[in-house]
């Protein structure tokens, strides 16, 4: 098996040529993501100036690398990849395409620096996928089909503060509770976890103001282990990135099926679908 | 022979069935009592925590010097937050509970603050002692109390699934023992609110953002119609709804919902009913690919703000999720950031069209300041930095400090080791004000 894949990287090595024609033409500015990217970070690390990974998102990093380059470059600096900047980028190094992307796909660790081979830059990530993943990519180098497939990017961009897997969570939570109800209504229920988190008179995190035992009824009953949609996780995004349809709200309930009736006595701010939005 | 086969069948199917009941009822009964447990421990945690508390808000009274009196009241922060944590693990949501919760989180922040303070500079002057021995007080007055209940459940073996039960169904019993103790409680701490923390504590607490300083005449229903379609730019042929806010909104405010007839799409936003301004706008369509970088997105999104007189700002931050650009502007006058008056965007990469827009925060901090002179130069500021940042970018900013008040700041961008960090000097008196970590892009997980 070990065998088997030093030579897969072997021949990869050799059939890996650097690429001439780059970038598309826009301008790439930090909080950016995509194949661009990519390739930003493939050729400043070719020349020494980005040491972070090659993940495909315009981090803080990349752009005080880019920076870096324009400063020894010679060029304004003003951490933007425009068009004089992208082709002094390109005329200074070269870019590996297919085996950045071969890598990026199978999710090994990998750098690309000049003056290195490449096989040298490769760290394989051994799990129980990648056997069948070396397959699919076998029988694709068997059928010389080494065109480049859109790569997913190896990170995202995530709001100030959350993780994915808080996104993840809100998202289940919105999706257990108001999954029926229109997109305004799902951020604005997104938002109201996002206000009890910053009340005192609530706990301080988002799994704290979850699974507080009674707080909501998808919590109580399982339904938040249902598998959320995209546009859950969508509403929990623009509720993290500051919209707050609720303003300000910390309750909301559904007047057809609310048994308590504590929470009628809540000024009322405003409805969204079924629900009664309240300080 | 049939007969009896059928009956020996019979009643292997009975015996069976009542096995499998009676192993249900024990898994249901096993699931039951670890969960009161959880409850039960919760309990028992909270009066020992507000025990602890008690005590050790009395050993600061008595305390003197600094270094005791530091290490004392950071304990103090520690046993409020944990007692705060606690209460959220109890079946209290439905119950008004919130003021008790308030009250922990205020001592919590109140202690927090002496803490960390120079107490041999600015010792505790006789309004906060007066507000600790308050809060000694009251906090006697919430362990009597939970003591009481504790007793009571220990004694009579009362159920907290019982409370939870009583809760949700609403018929609760007159005498459920719990609930009525944790009233007491309730509406022990209510007599006691914010203003009891002394006059900075106030200013301190996190206000809700009001459009206080907004202006203007009060627009109708109509008028907000008109607004929502100038500022959307919409054609005319949409069906649009107006509603007006309910009373508890803390400033009244128009919800605007559009449905375009053509695309089915709907465009939600809210007007402020004095002097009518956008709020914020949520367009909900998908979006599927990209035509435009996040760079056209920023041009577009400032020449938008221009259009409708949002003047003098400038991009802050920019993010790409998917196929949308969410951006933050700022305003910036004569060279200085002014963070707390920002604006968020968000823009459709497909086809450049704003998607989003949310200036809550612009309305709730604009107003007419004058930008004070600089005591310091931005020399002696960097001074105040830690020499193992490397400064990479610098300017003077407008920002919000812990005390909720603005000040104004050298701020500096500056990395150290991998890591990026934002960094606020105040530009009166040297101070650190604020340090942020700036957020790196999260790798994926568990994918290949």
């Amino acid at each position: 098996m070990r065998k088997w894949f030093i030579c897969l990287f072997l021949i990869f090595s050799f059939s890996y040529t650097s690429q001439v024609h780059a970038f598309s033409k826009q301008v790439i500015q930090r909080g950016a993501v995509g194949d661009d990217v990519i390739e930003l970070q493939a050729r400043l690390q070719y020349l020494g100036f980005y040491r972070g990974k090659i993940d495909g998102v315009f981090g803080w990093r990349t752009y005080w690398a880019l920076r870096k380059f324009q400063y020894k470059f010679k060029l304004p600096v003003d951490g933007l990849a425009g068009e004089t900047t992208k082709q002094k980028l390109v005329r200074a190094s070269k870019y590996y395409k297919s085996f950045v992307y071969n890598n990026l796909r199978k999710g090994n660790t990998f750098t690309h620096y000049g003056g290195v081979p490449l096989s040298k830059q490769v760290k394989a990530r051994k799990t129980k996928k990648q056997a069948t993943a070396a397959k699919a990519i076998n029988t694709r180098a068997n059928s010389k089909q080494m065109a480049v497939k859109r790569v997913k990017s190896a990170a995202v961009n995530v709001p100030n503060g959350f993780s994915q897997n808080d996104i993840q969570l809100m998202a289940n939570a919105v999706h257990g509770e108001a999954r029926g109800e229109p997109y305004i209504g799902q951020v604005a229920v997104a938002a109201v976890i996002l206000n009890r988190i910053n009340s005192p008179s609530f706990p301080n995190t988002v799994a704290g103001v979850i699974f507080e035992p009674g707080a909501f009824t998808a919590v109580a009953d399982g339904q938040i282990w249902l598998t959320p949609n995209e546009t859950s996780r969508k509403a929990v995004l623009d509720a993290l990135n500051g919209w707050d349809p609720s303003s300000g709200a910390l309750y909301y309930f559904n007047p057809h099926t609310a048994t308590n009736g504590w929470i009628w006595s809540r000024p009322q701010i405003k409805r969204i679908g079924k629900h009664i939005f309240c300080k | 022979m049939l007969r009896i086969l059928l009956i020996g069948a019979l009643s292997i199917g009975i015996a069976g069935t009542a096995y499998w009941g009676y192993r249900e009822h024990q898994q249901k009964n096993a699931i039951l009592i670890h969960a009161e447990n959880n409850y039960q421990r919760a309990f028992h945690d909270l009066t020992y925590q507000i025990d602890l508390l008690h005590d050790q808000i009395g050993t600061t009274l008595a305390m003197n010097s600094r270094q005791s009196l530091s290490p004392a009241l950071a304990e103090v922060w520690r046993l409020a937050s944990e007692a705060h944590a606690t209460v959220g693990q109890l079946p209290l949501s439905l119950l008004p509970f919130n003021k008790t919760e308030e009250f922990l989180s205020n001592i919590g922040s109140f202690s927090y603050r002496a803490a960390i303070r120079d107490l041999d500079k600015q010792p505790l002057n006789a309004e906060e002692y007066k507000t600790l021995q308050q809060l000694y007080k009251k906090s006697a007055d919430i362990q009597q109390e939970l003591r009481n209940v504790q007793h009571l459940v220990l004694e009579n073996n009362l159920r907290w699934m019982d409370v939870e039960l009583a809760l949700a169904t609403n018929n609760r019993p007159n005498d459920n023992t719990i609930i009525d103790g944790f009233k007491t409680v309730e509406k022990n701490v209510q007599s006691y609110n914010e203003t009891d923390f002394g006059p900075s504590f106030t200013s301190i607490e996190k206000r809700t953002k009001g459009f206080e300083h907004i202006s203007g005449k009060k627009i109708t229903k109509e008028e907000a119609k008109q607004i929502a379609k100038m500022f959307l730019g919409l054609k005319g042929n949409e069906d649009i709804q107006v509603v007006h806010s309910g009373e508890g909104a803390s400033d009244a405010f128009y919800s605007v919902t559009i449905k375009h007839p053509k695309t089915k799409s709907e465009t939600y936003m809210d007007i402020t009913e004095k002097g009518g301004y956008p709020i914020w706008v949520i367009e909900n369509r998908p979006v599927n690919k990209q035509n435009i970088s996040l760079n056209e997105a920023t041009m577009r999104g400032l020449q938008f703000l221009k259009q409708h007189k949002f003047n003098n700002f400038e991009l802050y931050e920019s993010t790409q999720y998917d196929h949308v650009a969410v951006l933050t502007f700022v305003t910036a006058k004569d060279g200085v950031r002014i963070y707390p008056e920002s604006i968020k965007m968000k823009i459709a990469l497909d086809d450049g069209n704003i998607i989003g827009f949310s200036a809550r925060d612009y309305l709730s901090a604009k107003r007419e300041r004058k930008i004070p002179k600089p005591s310091i130069s931005i020399e002696q500021a960097r001074k105040k930095m830690n020499p193992n940042v490397t400064i990479m970018e610098e300017r003077k900013a407008i920002i919000m400090n812990n005390m909720n008040q603005e000040v104004l700041c050298y701020e500096f961008l500056g990395t150290l080791g991998d890591d990026t960090y934002r960094i606020f000097i105040n530009a009166q008196n040297g101070m650190e004000e604020k340090v942020e970590k700036l957020q790196n892009p999260e790798p994926i997980y568990g994918e290949i």
